[in-house]
């Protein structure tokens, strides 16, 4: 037990006194869910629109109104002619184009029916799917409130609701999925250039020679890294909530539970890694394209597997972070318990036990 | 201790590293092992060590079967690799610490053996300094000085003096003398022939297989040679 104390009090004084070690154990993390949060988050701001109005009564007024309160939206011009919309579009200075039909209260009050025209650019597609959704569902939200008040009889042709994300915050989409690629890297990562950087020092010989039995070695190693990704957790969770307002519905104990088995199930692929990788460069560049790259890209932080062709969708299932980013979204934002997500956590936990099956024998062969 | 190896060989796919190699190290022995690079030098260390297995052949050492007593051989025997393994980033004294504690010292005697032990080495003023920041010299004394810490019976030096100065050479050689003189067996690869002359025995490998297996004197007397890099020299026209 000394031997073992002694062994991770090292760890941690690599760790410490390593700039590069710090700044991606706690820079890093910080840095990204602030990225994420704000600057890479897909949702929508302040989006130039214009507005032409034929009819100009009440009713057009406020849902112009209840539009731009909306801070989706800033009215950049109000238009008077049809003339004006295309030049104002091709000239990118608004996104978006809304048109209210002549005489709009009065077609409403006598045919229970009225006439809105949205035109998006849509050279940027996936924006002008958002806003027009956006519109769609601000001017459906008016009419259902006014409905409530007035005894107008409207006719509401559709009803959009965004569950469990009602304001449609990408933030919600970028924590769990910043959190997942920061456990993973940090973990996977971390160990794997930790284990190759005793082989290259020529450390690690003098380790295998020692006493010391390689499970020593191995615990001895990722001890560190289990408490460092811990509090990594703890940081992002709690900047989620607290800088984002991310809700944590669930168990606390058990979106903890979960994230330490996600980051013990990436610690033993960074140990699988470390048992091929020879140096620090092949074991930082394997973590980068093994973790890094599909994790981002097809775990569904970023992109919906959904949307993925077939094979990228197969590929997809075998992507841990798939699994996790499944999980901590059901307990933060659904607020489920483990009954709902005890497959996707049999999951993680059947990789781990074939990455450690998988290091040990890697490691007997090593010796042959 | 004694080291006891018979026809150990070894392949790395076609390659054969170690070619059908026996020998026999006596306690108490400075016993050197001379070769150009490539000659099986290290494969041979690291076989010894426990590092590697060999593909035939078998490995004694006091009597005990290098594989299946490994945990009792591991307490008793030192080494040291190619690049003074230290840690770069942990003081002289961090260093000395975590070394003795992997092999079960206890604290109260770490304190004491290290202080006599810098004292000794005379770099006590550098005791809180980082590993990264000591001369090469200084690191290759004081690596050898912490392989041997844990007093064991029989330490194992991979090229101890590779990348080293002349002067320092010489002085570390003094240290691996003492060493074995003081009762350790000492183990010990290089590629310089004139470091021969330090040793007990000398055994000259060329491609894994063992040429030659003698004290210096005898190798020279009957190469009729001046010095152990004539012998290699005689001994590699021989086999050419």
């Amino acid at each position: 037990m000394n031997r073992f104390t002694g062994f991770v009090k090292k760890e941690f004084l690599h760790i410490i006194r390593d700039v590069r070690s710090m700044l991606i154990l706690f820079g890093i993390p910080v840095v990204q869910i602030l990225l994420f949060g704000y600057v890479l988050s897909n949702e929508i701001r302040n989006a130039n629109i214009a507005i032409l109005d034929h009819s100009r009564d009440e009713i057009t007024a406020q849902i112009s109104q209840k539009l731009i309160a909306s801070g989706y939206f800033r009215l950049k011009a109000n238009l008077n002619s049809a003339d004006q919309i295309e030049p104002l579009l091709k000239s990118g200075k608004v996104r978006q184009v809304i048109i209210f039909e002549p005489d709009f209260e009065k077609n409403l009050v006598r045919e229970n029916k009225a006439h809105v025209q949205i035109i998006a650019d849509a050279s940027d597609p996936n924006t002008a799917n958002m806003l027009v959704s956006y519109s769609r569902a601000i001017i459906s939200d008016y009419f259902l409130e006014s409905a409530e008040t007035t005894s107008l009889p409207l006719q509401i042709d559709q009803e959009v609701r965004m569950l469990y994300n009602e304001e449609l915050k990408g933030v919600f989409m970028f924590v769990p999925g910043t959190m997942a690629l920061i456990l993973m890297l940090l973990s996977a990562m971390m160990t794997s250039i930790s284990i190759a950087r005793e082989k290259e020092l020529g450390t690690m010989e003098v380790l295998l020679v020692s006493p010391l039995r390689p499970v020593q070695i191995v615990l001895g190693k990722v001890t560190p890294y289990i408490g460092m990704a811990f509090i990594n957790a703890v940081v992002i969770i709690a900047l989620g909530v607290f800088v984002f307002g991310m809700p944590v519905l669930g168990s606390l104990t058990l979106l903890m539970a979960e994230s330490l088995l996600f980051i013990c199930m990436a610690l033993s692929l960074g140990i699988l890694i470390s048992t091929k990788a020879k140096s620090q460069q092949v074991a930082m560049f394997i973590s980068m394209f093994a973790f890094l790259l599909p994790t981002m890209l097809l775990s569904g932080f970023i992109f919906p597997v959904k949307n993925m062709p077939l094979l990228l969708q197969w590929i997809s299932h075998v992507i841990p972070a798939k699994y996790y980013i499944t999980i901590i979204k059901n307990i933060m934002l659904k607020g489920t318990g483990f009954l709902f997500v005890w497959k996707e956590t049999l999951i993680i936990a059947a990789m781990m036990i074939a990455f450690i099956i998988a290091s040990v024998r890697m490691f007997k062969v090593r010796l042959e | 201790m004694k080291i006891t190896t018979q026809n150990i060989s070894k392949s790395f796919g076609p390659i054969k590293a170690l070619d059908d190699v026996s020998f026999q190290v006596d306690h108490g022995e400075l016993f050197g092992v001379i070769g150009p690079d490539g000659a099986g030098k290290t494969t041979a260390i690291r076989i010894l060590c426990g590092l590697s297995k060999p593909t035939s052949g078998e490995i004694m050492v006091a009597g005990l079967d290098v594989y299946r007593n490994a945990n009792e051989i591991k307490k008793n025997i030192g080494y040291m690799s190619q690049k003074f393994s230290l840690y770069e980033n942990l003081t002289v004294w961090e260093n000395i610490r975590f070394f003795a504690g992997i092999y079960g010292m206890r604290l109260k005697d770490i304190k004491l053996k290290g202080r006599h032990m810098l004292e000794r080495l005379e770099i006590e003023h550098l005791r809180d300094k980082l590993i990264a920041s000591l001369p090469t010299g200084w690191r290759q004394k004081l690596a050898f000085s912490i392989a041997i810490f844990h007093e064991p019976q029989i330490v194992f030096l991979d090229e101890p003096t590779s990348g080293v100065d002349p002067v320092t050479r010489k002085q570390f050689w003094e240290m691996i003398y003492e060493t074995a003189h003081n009762g350790t067996t000492v183990f010990v690869t290089t590629h310089y022939m004139d470091e021969a002359e330090y040793c007990d025995r000398v055994t000259i490998m060329t491609d894994g297989k063992i040429i030659a297996l003698d004290t210096p004197e005898q190798l020279k007397e009957h190469y009729n040679a001046k010095s152990m890099d004539e012998v290699f020299r005689k001994l590699a026209r021989n086999i050419e």
